[in-house]
């Protein structure tokens, strides 16, 4: 682009947002680099409307358009195939109404979603989004992301409680769909799509939740196992039993060491643990009588599954144990210099397969591999090389090559949440997602007929 | 339509499964709504296979098609407005894998919902979405509708309960989206598609997922004195976050006619009535019929009754999901809406209706979804005063308009079809309609499939409801039958 060019984009962009709300300084971009990839533009956008316009900008520019929220989750996804604007939505903020009374809440994609839960909690309800970064994420980013949360045991994913969305379409109109009722069918459900998108569809400028009431109690339970035969026993168990906790999660002993050592609660039960313990964490909700009966069924189910030791845990330190598996993918990537994050999803019939498959792939590799299963159908693993482990990425590659002769013996799909960018070229985070890549295309081109939203972002180059 | 098509049809399906006479079509030219339109050939098919060859079909003669499960649809969603093909899913009705580990079932479109539930209940388990006709619609019905019932207050309309679908795209390829797995790892085709109405592509299998049965269920039965407080109930327990498995409303005129059909023991003399149902493990549920009993009396509630066994919880249920049929009795004919409001705005909804009812002069009668602020008001008429069904039409019309004006939506559970397609523009802008035309150019770009529907065709009410098409029912034509 030569000088000229981009000072008269820069005057249009200016115009839509103002001059303060633009910025061209190298030092300021790089905040919103993404795997090395630095855009041009920071433009701060103040309504859904002036989004819009950034945006029609863009398409007659023919420029790529990354839409960031507290950029915490940027680093998933493939590098940009190019990247001139990052827009950044986090002054398009707050709620835009909340009905209590209705159990539905509108919010402006540019709020965090540690101010909602603390808005939401003064009325005593929640959203149950509980994702990684959650102290800094916005809701928008959350869903871009479309990270999930350890309470989708019992409620579900996005899907079951996102009922609305307006966002900015790749012509540069704002869009939208569902509605801020709990129930309707009316149209197609776009914001559906938007969830776990990484950006690649739209702008997401606001979103409505059903929410959820606070229940009296919410408790959780640990219960360690000597190998994973005895934690899956375990989870067998819950699953077939009358209850419906709220969370349940099985820890690898490398990854029970790396999530509960640092936190004090947890600490005393770890140090009891041999290191080659699993650990089951359930979390269950309810009256006080309710909360009883769960645990007391769950240490009488961990005794049966051969349990080493179980604790129930009160209310804070509950909060403390959702917490870190909430953080557990960002945990895991925190662990090493190196750390390559990835995440499978799973048939319960073949988790104890796909576990056992994805471990032994790791252990030929000698890299630390912690695990955590969620829900019986999520596993997060990791791959912790050590400091200046030359080979790393070599193991790497034949793990994730291993995990390819996996298809057609097992039902599951596999992606790479985290990975260092220099890797990113050489190994294809998306080979294992096992999508109808045509079909998402044809998404892809309605949504985004000139291909101005996170170049190269998505599965398929898309 | 040209005999040559009907005898490639049925040269694909064979000629018992082909349907071609006037007196055949007649059965398909409507569903649940008031809405007709009659297709030139309706055919069934018992494989993918056949739809495939269906669809190249018709391709090839540039005629329209549509999918139909059981016709009980109250939206003409499944009605051949354009005329041509209906491919009927009846006969794809094989429950093809029960994956009891998985908790997920593989089945064809036309299995009948209910039948779903009965195949797999030995193993304690259950299809969650219940719509009131769950057993004779089917589960490719409610994939295309993304159809709900009383139960969907707890636990999400039919998107919530699908992770896979076969499709047969309109040009004719067979394509597989999701499967058992839980989550998508790219788009959610699956949440795009299921509450596509037919339009997108033609569903010929589908992953649905199988809930686990609750432990405990208690079916209360709230009487009320007045519409007003047993609405002002409703607003009450939500505010209270109280969520029960379903909670649903039936006024007294409503109850009255239901009595007389089912004899459930529903009272005759009061203004209306909850049916509320709570489910989960034991202790929740004695502690959540005790905060709904609380609820109740403060709002004046004559008595609770509570369901002693299953048989009287059964009876409970069988007035609330035949009510319509009841109401057939006092009617030739009746007009369900299908509307949403925010719950917290249930009595000045209510009201409303009830004032608009007053109003026109016909009998409007209300049973519903109250819990997650379903409306269904019923407006009965006679079809053979045209009249009276132009007031119809016009006063369920008004009350849409209501309820999308004080931050409702047009449907809850039965969809746009041609009922609601001019009446989107009360919901959408001229934005959203052009995302949604790119996306149906995507799947859809000759529109072969279900044409007329979810768009607004730019008419007026009147105009495509009262069609003067030769075709058309005597109803539309003012002609009395």
């Amino acid at each position: 682009m030569s000088m000229a060019a981009e000072v008269s984009v820069l005057a249009k962009l200016e115009g839509s947002v103002g001059s303060a709300n633009v910025r061209t300084e190298p030092k300021e971009l790089l905040r919103f680099a993404i795997d090395g990839v630095t855009p041009k533009f920071e433009v701060r956008p103040e309504t859904a409307e002036k989004a819009a316009e950034v945006v029609r900008t863009a398409v007659h520019e023919k420029f790529a358009v990354v839409a960031c929220g507290a950029r915490t989750a940027l680093a998933i996804g493939t590098p940009p195939a190019s990247y001139d604007v990052a827009l950044d939505m986090t002054r398009i903020t707050g709620i835009s109404s909340y009905d209590p009374g209705d159990l539905t809440i509108s919010v402006n994609a540019g709020m965090p979603l540690a101010d909602l839960a603390r808005e939401l909690a003064e009325k005593k309800q929640f959203l149950p989004l509980e994702v990684p970064f959650f102290e800094k994420a916005t809701v928008g980013g959350a869903i871009a992301a479309g990270l999930d949360s350890p309470l989708r045991q019992f409620y579900g994913t996005p899907r079951d409680f996102l009922i609305g969305a307006e966002f900015v379409d790749g012509t540069g109109a704002q869009a939208k769909s569902g509605g801020r009722v709990v129930k309707n069918v009316t149209g197609y459900d776009f914001h559906k799509l938007l969830n776990g998108s990484l950006g690649t569809l739209g702008v997401i400028t606001r979103l409505n939740f059903r929410t959820y009431p606070i229940a009296s109690a919410r408790r959780g339970f640990l219960a360690s196992f000597a190998d994973e035969v005895g934690a899956l026993k375990f989870v067998k168990h819950i699953g077939a039993s009358a209850l419906t906790p709220i969370v349940l999660e099985m820890a690898s002993p490398e990854s029970a060491g790396l999530l509960f050592s640092q936190y004090a609660p947890f600490a005393s039960l770890c140090a009891a643990q041999d290191k080659r313990e699993w650990t089951v964490c359930v979390g269950f909700e309810g009256s006080g009588e309710v909360c009883e009966r769960y645990a007391k069924e769950l240490a009488r189910m961990a005794k049966q599954a051969g349990a080493q030791n179980a604790v129930a845990m009160h209310d804070d330190q509950f909060a403390a144990l959702l917490e870190i598996l909430r953080e557990a993918p960002v945990t895991m990537r925190d662990a090493a210099a190196e750390a390559v994050v990835m995440r499978f999803t799973a048939l319960p019939s073949q988790l104890a397969d796909l576990l056992r498959a994805v471990r032994s792939f790791a252990r030929s590799s000698w890299m630390t591999a912690p695990v955590l299963a969620r829900s019986e159908c999520v596993i997060y693993m990791a791959l912790l090389p050590r400091a200046g482990d030359e080979t790393a990425f070599k193991q790497l590659d034949y793990f994730w090559k291993s995990v390819g002769s996996l298809r057609g013996k097992l039902e599951f799909k596999g992606t790479v949440v985290f990975c260092p960018a220099k890797w990113k070229a050489m190994l294809d985070g998306w080979e294992h997602a096992n999508v109808e890549l045509e079909m998402e295309r044809r998404v892809k081109r309605a949504f985004d007929p000139n291909g101005v939203f996170a170049r190269g972002r998505f599965v398929g180059g898309m | 339509m040209q005999s040559g098509i009907i005898a490639e049809l049925e040269a694909i399906a064979g000629a018992r499964n082909v349907l071609s006479r006037a007196e055949d079509l007649v059965l398909y030219e409507y569903d649940g709504s008031v809405e007709k339109a009659r297709p030139e050939a309706v055919v069934f098919p018992s494989t993918t296979t056949d739809v495939v060859k269906i669809v190249k079909l018709a391709i090839k003669h540039d005629v329209p098609i549509v999918g139909r499960g059981a016709g009980t649809g109250l939206s003409g969603g499944a009605l051949a407005r354009g005329g041509g093909i209906m491919i009927a899913f009846g006969r794809m009705n094989k429950i093809l894998e029960l994956d009891f580990a998985n908790r997920r079932a593989v089945v064809q479109p036309g299995v009948v919902n209910f039948d779903l539930t009965r195949a797999v209940e030995h193993a304690g388990l259950y299809f969650a979405p219940d719509p009131s006709s769950q057993k004779s619609c089917t589960i490719g019905g409610n994939v295309s509708e993304n159809s709900g019932g009383p139960h969907t207050l707890a636990y999400g309309v039919t998107s919530s309960h699908v992770t896979g679908l076969e499709l047969v795209l309109p040009n004719g390829e067979v394509k597989r989206i999701g499967g058992k797995l839980a989550d998508p790892m790219g788009y959610d085709l699956c949440g795009l598609l299921v509450g596509s109405e037919g339009t997108l592509a033609l569903v010929t299998e589908i992953v649905a997922k199988l809930s686990k049965k609750p432990e405990a269920i208690k079916t209360l039965l709230a009487i009320f004195e007045t519409v007003d407080d047993a609405t002002e109930t409703v607003t009450e327990l939500t505010a209270r976050a109280i969520t029960p498995a379903a909670c649903e409303m039936l006024d007294g005129w409503t109850l009255c006619a239901i009595e007389d059909y089912v004899h459930a023991g529903f009272p005759r003399d009061c203004g209306a009535v909850l049916l509320i149902e709570i489910e989960g493990i034991t202790e929740a549920v004695a502690g959540q019929a005790q905060a709904i009993d609380e609820v109740c009396r403060l709002h004046h509630a004559r008595e609770i009754r509570t369901a002693k066994d299953d048989k009287e919880r059964e009876l409970l249920w069988k007035g609330r999901k035949t009510a319509f049929g009841a109401l057939g009795r006092l009617a030739p004919s009746n007009y369900v809406l299908d509307a949403v409001i925010p719950r917290s705005k249930l009595p000045q909804a209510l009201r409303q209706v009830v004032k608009l009812g007053k109003e026109c002069g016909l009998q409007v009668g209300n049973i519903f979804h109250a819990g997650d602020g379903n409306l269904h008001p019923l407006v009965l008429f006679d079809p053979r005063k045209p009249e009276e069904f132009r007031e119809a039409v016009r006063v369920s019309e008004e009350i849409v308009r209501y309820c999308v004006s004080i931050g409702g939506a047009l449907t809850g559970e039965h969809g746009v079809g041609m009922e609601k397609a001019e009446l989107m523009t009360l919901m959408f802008s001229e934005a959203d309609f052009a995302l949604m035309r790119r996306v149906h150019a995507q799947f859809n770009p000759t529109g072969l499939l279900n044409p007329g529907k979810v768009f607004p065709m730019g008419k007026g009410c009147g105009e495509t409801r009262v069609r003067t098409s030769p075709m058309a029912h005597p109803l539309q034509t003012g002609v009395p039958a």
